[in-house]
């Protein structure tokens, strides 16, 4: 059971009214492993995240197998409950729905599909609170509604908040570096290394190296113009901040 | 394959649940409205003559009125010739004594609400006045609330047993001349609820009122008095539903509140009358005039307000801010959906020093709903350092539907300070999908958002309303944590 990936992307490609973005993207992510993928702007890698969490509005054809099941034949609510989970990069705003509640929601939505009992307040509360210590965070954010007023380092910690509590068996973070400052970047990228296990993946998904500088990717897979067309470790990213996407681009042969 | 907007507004359509019709024997009086009738009703009623005269003054000044045209609201002209003005169950002899007698049908109409009138299955704590078409079917715990020295009756009930308190305070603050429709009621006003609760009382336990229409082609129109004596303080629940009917009904009632000295009256109000089909047919036009007056020092009345049902919904419950210190408060959610149309918010006029009032307004439109507030805060001269607190908020649900916004403020004093916010927003395929990739259904996404839009308004509401209202928006409960 162990040996089975979390996640195999088949020849995925999509497209939005007739315009293709992704191009047949094939990736497989083992258990234990955390995945980046990296690409300039224009080269689908918010597309590829908005695809595997189900995101209304794209023509997708290929095959994504998670966890053993079709995972394009579910609904975006089933991904989730099955420990699909996405970081998003603009968490959107829902005023007055308190953040606790909403959190809480959430996971009695996982395990009541793990067929676990449902967890009541103060259970839930207990366990909040553990995972904020594990996180190092300050709980005022729980108590405002769901990223209201939020400022973007703030959506970000909560949206890593979210993950800890979830437990997801697959993070995907689409940019949740963006817009971060260097203090912000590291309290999340130490929650998702603490997040990390050998039983869970996770998918990073970055335009700039310097979040690699604090999560420590397995791989490194270069996403240009809706195909992958690089793959390495650390490395890669390293020669890519330092010589830019053009240098892939261009073809130039590189030390494998 | 359907659209998540789609998807939102299929989830917002709701069956309408308390569409049945009760078959009972009724006496009615012909269809029309003349002297003759009016004289009917007051006779049927064992009125005395001066309930009578002042029925028959309200009548002749109502003839000399126009329907207001002003709401933004259409709908083909009503035919008050048309309508019938009195129907109520047939009783034998005297009618009812107590609700061991009354019409088991009747009794079991109540239970299918929700509402049990029966003694051993009373709602715990809520003494409920149950009014079916135009008259008082019964009223539960008055002999609890009489040892009070709590008056809570039918109004009919209450002319024959304390007339010197309803001719004292009847009109007092929605005169016979107000409006169209109050002249109306006032001529033709069947039944209602009345209340006193004397000096210095805490009415022990919450009051409400039961309205239902069953009857075809009648009009309700009911009146509701309450007064609280100086230090009295009640809170009163107001629930409406009627049957499935293509044609439209019409309800015009009136509701007038007063407060002396230190005395507090909350009025709350779920209105789930029947709203209209899919394509806009049937349905109740509520054309409803609901006014309080803090009479007194210190006095606070609070309006709190669920509109989900009706065709057409045209009311503004106000207050009238006239002893010194004394606070209005009003919070309402409208929800129009298919093609309802409302028309509400409040009047606050400031008379006293140092009043203040509240407005909150959470208006939702959905399907081709048609949604306004309309709102005067009046600041008159007299009033040094009042203060009002506005906010209109406004919620989209589709393409098709409208949020319109109508404030109207008058400041004659320098010294007042007048906030008014407001906002509209959209409940976005953004915010659908976040909840969805948070394993939320569709549903349990927009439940959610819709009661976070309405918090503010469903805090204020008693807490058996703020369930039932909850559940009338389909929203299930949020609030068991934090």
């Amino acid at each position: 059971m162990s040996n089975q990936p979390i996640l195999e992307i088949k020849n995925l490609s999509a497209g939005v009214e007739g315009k293709q973005i992704l191009k047949g993207v094939s990736l497989t992510l083992n258990p234990g492993e955390v995945h980046a993928v990296m690409g300039p702007n224009g080269s689908g890698k918010s597309t590829l995240a908005a695809v595997l969490a189900g995101r209304d509005g794209y023509e997708v054809a290929g095959e994504v197998i998670y966890n053993g099941k079709d995972l394009l034949d579910l609904d975006p609510e089933e991904r989730a409950r099955e420990g699909l989970f996405l970081a998003f990069q603009y968490p959107v705003e829902i005023p007055g729905v308190n953040s606790t509640v909403f959190l809480k929601a959430a996971l009695n939505e996982v395990r009541k599909h793990k067929g676990q009992p449902e967890l009541d307040a103060y259970e839930f509360l207990a366990l909040m609170k553990d995972k904020m210590k594990l996180l190092e965070l300050k709980d005022d954010l729980l108590k405002r509604s769901v990223n209201e007023g939020f400022s973007g380092g703030e959506k970000k910690r909560a949206e890593i908040f979210q993950m800890a509590v979830l437990e997801p068996k697959l993070a995907i973070l689409d940019e949740t570096d963006s817009g971060l400052d260097i203090d912000a970047l590291k309290v999340v990228a130490s929650g998702v290394n603490k997040l990390k296990r050998p039983d869970n993946a996770q998918l990073v998904i970055t335009h700039y190296q310097r979040l690699l500088n604090y999560i420590i990717p397995d791989f490194v897979h270069v996403l240009f113009d809706g195909r992958i067309v690089r793959t390495g470790d650390k490395q890669l990213a390293l020669d890519l901040e330092e010589k830019g996407y053009d240098w892939i681009v261009k073809g130039e042969p590189v030390a494998a | 394959m359907p659209t998540a907007t789609e998807t939102i507004e299929g989830l917002v359509k709701q069956e309408y649940k308390y569409g049945f019709y009760t078959d009972v024997e009724t006496e009615s009086a012909p269809p029309g409205l003349n002297e003759d009738i009016i004289r009917l009703i007051s006779t049927k009623k064992k009125e005395p003559e001066w309930m009578t005269e002042w029925r028959l003054k309200a009548y002749r000044h109502w003839t000399t009125m126009t329907e207001p045209t002003w709401p933004k609201v259409h709908y083909p002209p009503v035919n008050f010739q048309d309508i019938t003005y009195y129907s109520a169950p047939k009783q034998k002899g005297d009618g009812p004594k107590s609700l061991d007698e009354v019409d088991p049908k009747l009794l079991e109409t109540y239970e299918k609400l929700g509402i049990p009138l029966r003694e051993r299955e009373r709602l715990a704590g809520v003494a409920v006045d149950a009014v079916f078409d135009s008259v008082s079917v019964g009223t539960t715990f008055k002999k609890q609330l009489a040892e009070k020295g709590v008056v809570f009756c039918s109004m009919s009930e209450a002319i024959l047993e304390h007339p010197e308190l309803v001719k004292k305070y009847i009109g007092m603050v929605v005169p016979y001349t107000d409006n169209f429709y109050a002249s109306l009621n006032s001529a033709v006003f069947t039944d209602g609820s009345f209340c006193y609760i004397p000096k210095g009382v805490r009415c022990p336990m919450e009051l409400s009122t039961y309205f239902r229409i069953n009857a075809a082609k009648s009009g309700q129109f009911e009146r509701t008095l309450i007064v609280a004596e100086e230090g009295a303080s009640v809170s009163y629940l107001e629930g409406c539903t009627a049957p499935m009917r293509d044609e439209n009904q019409l309800h015009a009632a009136v509701v007038e509140l007063i407060a002396l000295d230190h005395a507090q009256i909350k009025y709350s109000t779920v209105q789930n009358w029947y709203p209209g089909d899919e394509q806009g047919r049937g349905g109740i036009y509520n054309f409803v005039t609901k006014r309080g007056l803090c009479k007194g020092r210190n006095s606070k009345i609070s309006w709190t307000q669920v509109e989900t049902g009706s065709a057409i919904t045209w009311k503004y419950p106000s207050c009238i801010l006239q002893g010194d210190n004394s606070v209005g408060e009003f919070y309402s959610v409208a929800v129009t959906n298919n093609y309802q149309q409302a028309d509400t918010g409040t009047k606050m006029v400031h008379i006293g020093k140092n009043t203040r009032s509240t407005i909150v307004s959470k208006g939702i439109s959905a399907g081709h709903g048609q949604n306004s507030y309309r709102g005067l805060v009046k600041i008159q001269k007299s009033a040094a350092n009042a203060r009002n607190f506005s906010q209109c908020d406004s919620m989209l649900i589709g393409a098709k539907c409208g949020a319109h916004t109508f404030p109207y403020i008058e400041v004659k004093n320098t010294t007042a300070s007048v906030e008014h916010e407001a906002s509209t927003s959209k409940i976005g395929e953004d915010q659908i999908f976040y909840c969805n990739q948070r394993g939320l259904s569709t549903q349990d996404a927009v439940n959610m958002i819709v009661n976070g839009f309405c918090k503010e308004v469903f805090k204020e509401l008693p807490m058996e309303f703020a369930v039932e209202a909850q559940k009338l928006l389909g929203v299930s409960l949020e609030g068991s944590v934090g």
